[in-house]
């Protein structure tokens, strides 16, 4: 924790410091400050979510570039970072997929005692249920594909299903009988808001400037090379743009001119009162496009797939709800009483392959991390490790050599059908 | 839930309709090279704001409609008949 090393040893978070705090009532620094926009900076990541202020944190931590800029046009975490479910796993069904997001899930194993702030990583086990002879198929293709990259997953029968929860409606009758699933014990939850407070404070701590609502109006382009952005706050001089949004991205690319194979679909969750807990693994079921996980706070979070059409709307609708009220009691008929918080939406860059769109484009220091469809917040620490490592390094690295943009012009798509929004 | 104008139809929920997509100029695919026509496949405007779409009348007339619908508010403009075409302009 090298980044803390500048700050006073009673600042930290720990038991001691709470108790130390507590009693002498000295108030705590804030957790990150609000810096002044400066004339240039040697990289400006734009979008404060997990993905830029990770991509922030590394390019400090590991390369000790810290002349960087994060620039938000509203809070950070408010787009997709603060919308998601929550919900990590590394169970794909492409060796690159698996891979990648394996790499995610090691560095959030570690990320609360590498950023020094209480993330709530709950290992708890991923049940996808299959519903069909066809699904189970595909679930054995993907548990052998995991397995080969030394990921924990294996194909699972109903009685051991009902074992693991025994809220699970798998009897015969079930309009969509439960056939068997796949189990992947390493995937679990996070608190998400966390994650993103907690790269914030250590890409500050190492001297990166967070500015938010601080909106891009756009990017300098001269002879093919990155010279600077055009800010609600004024203009910045830098030779390296790193575009982080979801759901902006095709606007964010569109400034410096690189068109983006890119639809904004917006993906709704709802979350209901909290009740005793019950559920201690995450259950997906892709037939019923439905995910459910239990928060440590005991509310039940659902999400879905994308809505039937693109928008860039946030709105709730009512189908939505009803449709997931249906599938949830088809899954678990006991929740009948259970009631509905609160419904939001998220946009959801969606890509033709299902797998982002990562790394350089014919632009000189125009880098994208985008195209995060429904799979991008459990990609944050690895997005923002090998952002960092292009930016760096000035090459592509391995991790995500089959991501890049030019593969739709030169027909190499990925095809990754262990992505949330395809039914399995 | 947003309503659609179906000039066959009236306004009708958007449930009933599937939804095709932006419009795009259709290269001909036997006059057209790879690169042009995963460019038309892949590549989108992916406006936030006004834009022209088709959608499909599957539950109704199932005619495919050219709509005006704002992405951001999901206002729609109009709808008028396509002709029978599912996916150039």
């Amino acid at each position: 924790m090298a980044w803390l090393d500048g700050r006073r040893r009673s600042d930290r978070y720990s038991a001691l410091t709470v108790l130390q705090h507590g009693i002498t009532g000295r108030p705590w620094p804030r957790a990150w400050r609000t810096p002044e926009l400066e004339s240039g900076y040697q990289v400006v990541i734009v979008g404060g979510g997990v993905h830029g202020l990770a991509t922030a944190y590394y390019l400090a931590r590991n390369y000790g570039i810290t002349d960087v800029a994060v620039l938000d046009r509203g809070y950070i975490g408010g787009g997709a970072s603060g919308r998601n479910t929550a919900i990590l796993r590394s169970n794909y069904l492409t060796p690159e997929g698996v891979r990648f997001y394996d790499r995610s899930l090691t560095l959030y194993r570690s990320l609360a005692a590498d950023l020094d702030f209480n993330v709530m990583f709950s290992r708890r086990g991923h049940l996808t249920l299959a519903h069909n002879d066809a699904s189970l198929r595909t679930m054995r293709w993907r548990a052998e594909v995991n397995k080969l990259s030394g990921v924990d997953s294996e194909v699972i029968g109903t009685r051991e299903v009902s074992r693991l929860v025994p809220h699970l409606d798998t009897s015969a009758a079930a309009r969509y009988p439960i056939v068997g699933a796949l189990y992947h014990p390493p995937g679990g939850i996070i608190r998400h808001d966390a994650v993103v407070w907690g790269y914030a404070r250590a890409a500050d701590g190492l001297g990166v400037h967070i500015h938010q609502d601080t909106e891009v109006t756009g990017i300098d382009v001269s002879a093919g090379r990155v010279t600077g952005v055009r800010t609600s706050r004024g203009d910045i001089s830098t030779p390296v743009v790193i575009n982080c949004t979801a759901g902006w991205s095709t606007i964010v690319s569109d400034l410096a001119g690189v068109r983006m194979p890119v639809q904004t679909f917006p993906l709704q969750a709802a979350v209901t009162e909290p009740v005793r807990p019950f559920l201690d693994t995450v259950v997906v079921s892709g037939t019923l496009h439905v995910y459910v996980s239990q928060t440590d706070r005991g509310e039940l979070v659902f999400g879905a797939s994308v809505d039937p059409f693109a928008s860039y709307s946030t709105r709730g609708s009512l189908e939505f709800v009803e449709g997931l009220a249906t599938h949830v009691l088809e899954l678990m008929p006991t929740l009948h009483k259970l009631r509905v918080l609160r419904q939001w939406a998220g946009l959801c860059d969606m890509t033709p392959d299902f797998a982002p769109i990562m790394g350089f484009t014919n632009v000189q220091g125009f880098l994208v991390d985008v195209g995060w469809g429904t799979y991008g917040f459990k990609a944050g620490p690895v997005a923002g490790e090998v952002m960092a490592e292009c930016v760096a390094t000035g090459t592509t690295p391995e991790l995500i050599a089959a991501f890049g943009l030019s593969r739709f012009s030169e027909g190499r798509l990925v095809g990754e059908k262990g992505a949330a929004a395809v039914g399995h | 839930m947003i309503l659609l104008p179906c000039p066959w139809c009236g306004a009708r929920d958007s449930e009933e309709f599937a939804y095709v997509g932006e419009l795009g100029a259709r290269p001909d695919p036997h006059a057209t090279t790879p690169e042009k026509w995963r460019a038309y496949l892949y590549l989108h405007a992916n406006p936030a704001g006004w834009t022209t779409e088709r959608w499909y009348h599957r539950m109704g007339c199932r005619r495919y409609l050219t709509v005006e619908r704002d992405t951001v508010t999901n206002e729609v403009r109009s709808a008028s008949d396509a002709g029978g075409l599912a996916g150039s302009r």
